[in-house]
């Protein structure tokens, strides 16, 4: 639609949605504003918004109190953990359903799917007395497993439609070219799906990192997450205000940074391709 | 297009994938029926033996079963209707031409990665609270009372919270819809005389109709088993126990296996009807 | 050496079978079309040959040896493929020198090769882009160059031209037609267009629900269509076919006429019709008759400029020596 707006309609549009959009992104603000506040100033009345003494305290008293540093590699095992094996397993299976094709591929997708459905509640006890009889309670393995499983009809569904993307002339086009299965693989297929595997993993990653349910219910502290540790605030620590910004500044920042680059991605990994 | 030799290579490239789900649904899934029909309490001798439907009669029979039914189906019916009304909107809006629109969409879309366990307690301490929170600050600004969010608005609460953190995910796909809406059709009833909001009405509003099913079905799934929100919130007090706190509780605070077990087994009834829906418009995009 | 030989193959997927028994033999050096109707399995064959699709049974010999087995790396034919198949995320050069890299060629060889096909089909210009970053017709020329660069024993074309605006398909096809003088290599060409099938074939295959209606040149196909498919399908406008008394004057069941050896006049002629539609191409005219009381519209075409406007009388008169005659079968009748 190449149609000309108004500078003044455009300003107007502007206005609005700024208006709004830092509106939905003010707690996100606040939280990061309060985490360099002395706790006096971050229960200010009336709230001091910039002109306050900007302090980094707080972030060390959080590492110094609770080991933030263990969470924070507990988070990263957990979730780069779950979503490589994930994309391990993911991998040949999305691609042979992409590629070879055969009349229960659709089936076994939607099957693959349904699994998602499952609420995680509906199986919590069998997992849970599963993991402490195994010895895996608070273990890295048992979270790594279970996320890894409940993301992996989201990998999978996400690598297939990326998959299904790469035209199947080009692959016959390789052939006709002389190229070996392996000499295919390497030279056409890993770059061309080289992108769909880097957006899948960081969209999995993002979800693994914030999954709150098993990460709470299968961690004491050994494994534990940032968002097990988050919880951990619930009670006095959350008075704290300025401690509790800073704890959670650190625990979303990296997957902030990471989401605003897959927000593509998102789309169409949520919605398991319905949406592109 | 396949030669007969990849065949069998497939079937192998996907066995892993299968055994590991199929595995993941059946095994929990079976030891959640037994368990269902057991009397089971761990704290209490454990395995009391076969109570046949008891636990789901006594389930469906306690106190605290429809109200955490009614606690649901308000916050799922609430949060999909504040994010869906609003994520309409909001797409509409990031579709007009502005300045900085990048920078917007990415403010608008953050909340969705903030954990779960940080936004509750952030929402909780920093905005809800009734003494230092900053809402109870914009109160007293306007000389009113305070609300004591967590206790006296505890569902309001719980419902603002889950919506800000569900409303990107809706802008954000309902925003990709209008943008894959043929520039041209909105011409042609342009020509065709019909004023903006007939348009909207007509044109776009259908073209999305596909998009807010799936908003819809997708948020349904994710938000009939919010867990975190609750537990760092309210921790199911004040008339927030929904279903999946309730089982939750059941199972892991006062142990009662059995049946907490049939009140899962209820919920993947529950969760499955929607499911099905959901799954009927992705296959058919499938083909 | 391009001499390529299809002995009794045949094709079915599932129980659909897409080629019936099927014989035929391309010589070296021939410009093969294979044209038909969508569906009619002409790109079925074409992959048969390339080796992309396994056949049913029968045998596919290349230069006398049997290829039935071979995968199509091995077979020594090139491809150019209906969506190009460039592969996006390599340089037009990188594209190119693929197959040769493939080859284990050494790299002074794929340079030399690369640059003279480069400078053979223009494309020295942006041989360091990526695909998705040319035009339509550029794409098309990168695909030709990485199938010369092997120097194949023959050329395979999947409907190359179906993606390209009309006027860059002319310009495309003067380039494939002119490419085929200067290697003189065997070319096979698949197309659902008559019109390329008729300027750039040596010889045309003419498919039909997977049977071979008619193989010969383009003339011979015009001239001496064999039956009422090929009568229809080649030459534009379509032949008007007439069934009935009229044909039957003729001993036939149904004869056929091209609209251009139709005699039109203003005041008399051997049968008479209402003008409907005409249509103005300067050159020549297209006149839509109808109410001729033979078939619902008769189609002539009329050299240069014609005064008669819609709803007005014409007389129509056929050059005796071009009407063709067809049975019951719709068999030709010599």
């Amino acid at each position: 639609m190449a149609r000309s707006v108004t500078k003044q309609q455009k300003a107007l549009n502007t206005a609005i949605a700024w208006t709004i959009g830092l509106l939905i992104f003010f707690p996100i603000l606040w939280t990061i504003l309060t985490s360099f506040k002395s706790e006096g100033q971050a229960i200010a009345d009336p709230p001091i918004f910039l002109f306050f003494d900007w302090t980094l305290e707080n972030y060390a008293v959080v590492q110094e109190r609770s080991n933030y540093t263990n969470f924070l590699w507990n988070s990263i095992i957990i979730s780069v953990g779950s979503t490589v094996l994930g994309l391990i397993v993911a991998i040949p299976a999305a691609w042979s359903m992409a590629f070879t094709p055969s009349k229960r591929t659709k089936d076994i997708l939607m099957w693959m799917l349904s699994t998602k459905m499952l609420p995680a509640v509906g199986v919590l006890y069998p997992i849970y007395i599963g993991a402490t009889k195994m010895g895996l309670m608070d273990s890295h393995i048992a979270l790594v497993l279970v996320i890894m499983l409940i993301n992996l009809p989201i990998i999978i569904w996400m690598l297939y439609t990326y998959f299904r993307e790469i035209p199947g002339e080009i692959l016959e086009a390789a052939r006709m070219d002389g190229a070996s299965l392996k000499e295919e693989i390497i030279y056409i297929l890993t770059p061309m799906a080289i992108p769909g595997i880097a957006s899948t993993m960081l969209l999995n990653i993002i979800l693994a990192w914030n999954e709150a349910f098993w990460t709470i219910n299968l961690t004491v502290t050994k494994a534990a997450p940032l968002t097990a540790f988050i919880a951990s605030y619930s009670s006095p620590e959350g008075l704290f205000y300025a401690k509790l910004s800073a704890a959670s500044t650190m625990a979303i920042a990296p997957i902030l940074i990471m989401g605003w680059f897959s927000q593509k991605q998102l789309v169409r990994g949520l919605t398991f391709g319905a949406v592109k | 297009m396949a030669t007969q030799h990849s065949r069998s290579a497939a079937r192998i490239m996907m066995a892993p994938a299968v055994t590991l789900l199929l595995g993941w649904m059946l095994v929990p899934l079976t030891a959640t029926l037994y368990l269902s029909f057991r009397d089971y309490r761990p704290m209490r001798g454990g395995d009391l033996g076969f109570a046949g439907f008891e636990n789901y009669t006594r389930f469906i029979g306690s106190s605290s079963f429809w109200p955490s039914i009614v606690t649901t189906l308000i916050i799922v019916g609430g949060v999909l209707a504040i994010t869906i009304v609003f994520g309409v909107l909001l797409a509409l809006l990031l579709d007009r031409p502005m300045w900085g629109q990048g920078v917007v969409r990415i403010m608008v879309i953050a909340p969705f990665f903030v954990m779960p366990t940080v936004s509750a307690l952030v929402w909780k301490n920093m905005f809800m609270d009734p003494t230092n929170g900053l809402l109870s600050h914009l109160w007293r600004f306007f000389g009113a009372e305070p609300v004591v969010w967590m206790s006296e608005q505890s569902l309001l609460s719980i419902i603002i919270i889950v919506s800000w953190q569900w409303l990107p995910f809706a802008t954000l796909i309902l925003l990709t819809a209008i943008q894959s809406l043929d520039g041209e059709q909105l011409e042609a009833s342009e020509m065709d005389g019909a004023p903006v909001l007939a348009r909207f009405w007509y044109i776009i509003l259908p073209h999305l109709s596909r998009a807010i099913t799936i908003v819809l079905l997708i948020q349904t799934i994710f938000l009939l088993s919010i867990f975190a929100e609750i537990f760092v919130t309210t921790g199911g007090a004040f008339g927030t126990k929904t279903l999946t706190y309730l089982i939750f509780q059941r199972i892991i605070e006062s142990q009662a296996v059995g049946l907490g077990s049939a009140g899962g087994v209820y919920a993947i009834i529950l969760a499955n009807i929607v499911a099905i829906f959901l799954m009927r418009i992705v296959g058919k995009n499938l083909d | 050496m391009g001499r390529i030989t299809l002995d009794k193959v045949t094709k079915s997927f599932g129980d659909v079978n897409v080629i019936p028994p099927l014989d035929l033999t391309i010589e070296d050096g021939e410009f093969v079309v294979f044209v038909g109707p969508s569906g009619c399995g002409k790109s079925t064959l074409l992959r048969l040959i390339a080796g992309l699709e396994d056949v049913s049974s029968g045998q596919i010999r290349i230069d006398g040896n049997d290829a039935t087995e071979l995968p199509p790396a091995k077979r020594g034919l090139a491809m150019v493929f209906q969506s190009y198949a460039l592969y996006p995320h390599m340089s037009v050069r990188k594209n190119i020198a693929f197959p040769l890299k493939m080859a284990k060629m050494d790299q002074a060889e794929i340079d030399k090769r690369v640059n003279k096909a480069a400078e053979v089909l223009n494309l020295a210009s942006y041989i360091d882009r990526r695909p998705g970053q040319l035009s339509g017709g550029q794409r098309q020329r990168v695909a030709i160059g990485r199938a010369i660069v092997r120097e194949p024993s023959a050329f395979l074309f999947d409907e190359p031209l179906s993606n390209l605006d009309a006027a860059l398909r002319v310009g495309m096809r003067l380039e494939i037609s002119e490419l085929h003088e200067r290697l003189k290599t065997t070319m096979i060409y698949v197309t659902h267009d008559q019109v390329e099938a008729m300027t750039m074939a040596d010889k045309i295959v003419v498919l039909n629900a997977g049977n071979i209606e008619q193989v010969g040149s383009p003339l011979d196909l015009y001239r001496e269509p064999r039956n009422l498919f090929v009568a229809g399908f080649i030459g534009s406008p379509k032949m008007n076919f007439i069934e009935g008394a009229e044909a039957a004057k003729h001993d036939a069941a149904t004869i056929g006429i091209r609209p251009e050896h139709l005699d039109a006049s203003a005041t008399e002629g051997t049968w008479t019709g209402k003008v409907g539609v005409s249509e103005h191409l300067g050159s020549d005219t297209f006149l839509h008759v109808h109410d001729t009381g033979l078939a619902e519209t008769i189609t002539v075409r009329v050299n240069g400029e014609f005064g008669l406007r819609h709803g007005d009388t014409v007389y129509l008169t056929p050059q005796a020596d071009k009407i063709h005659r067809f049975d019951a079968a719709g068999l030709r009748i010599a």
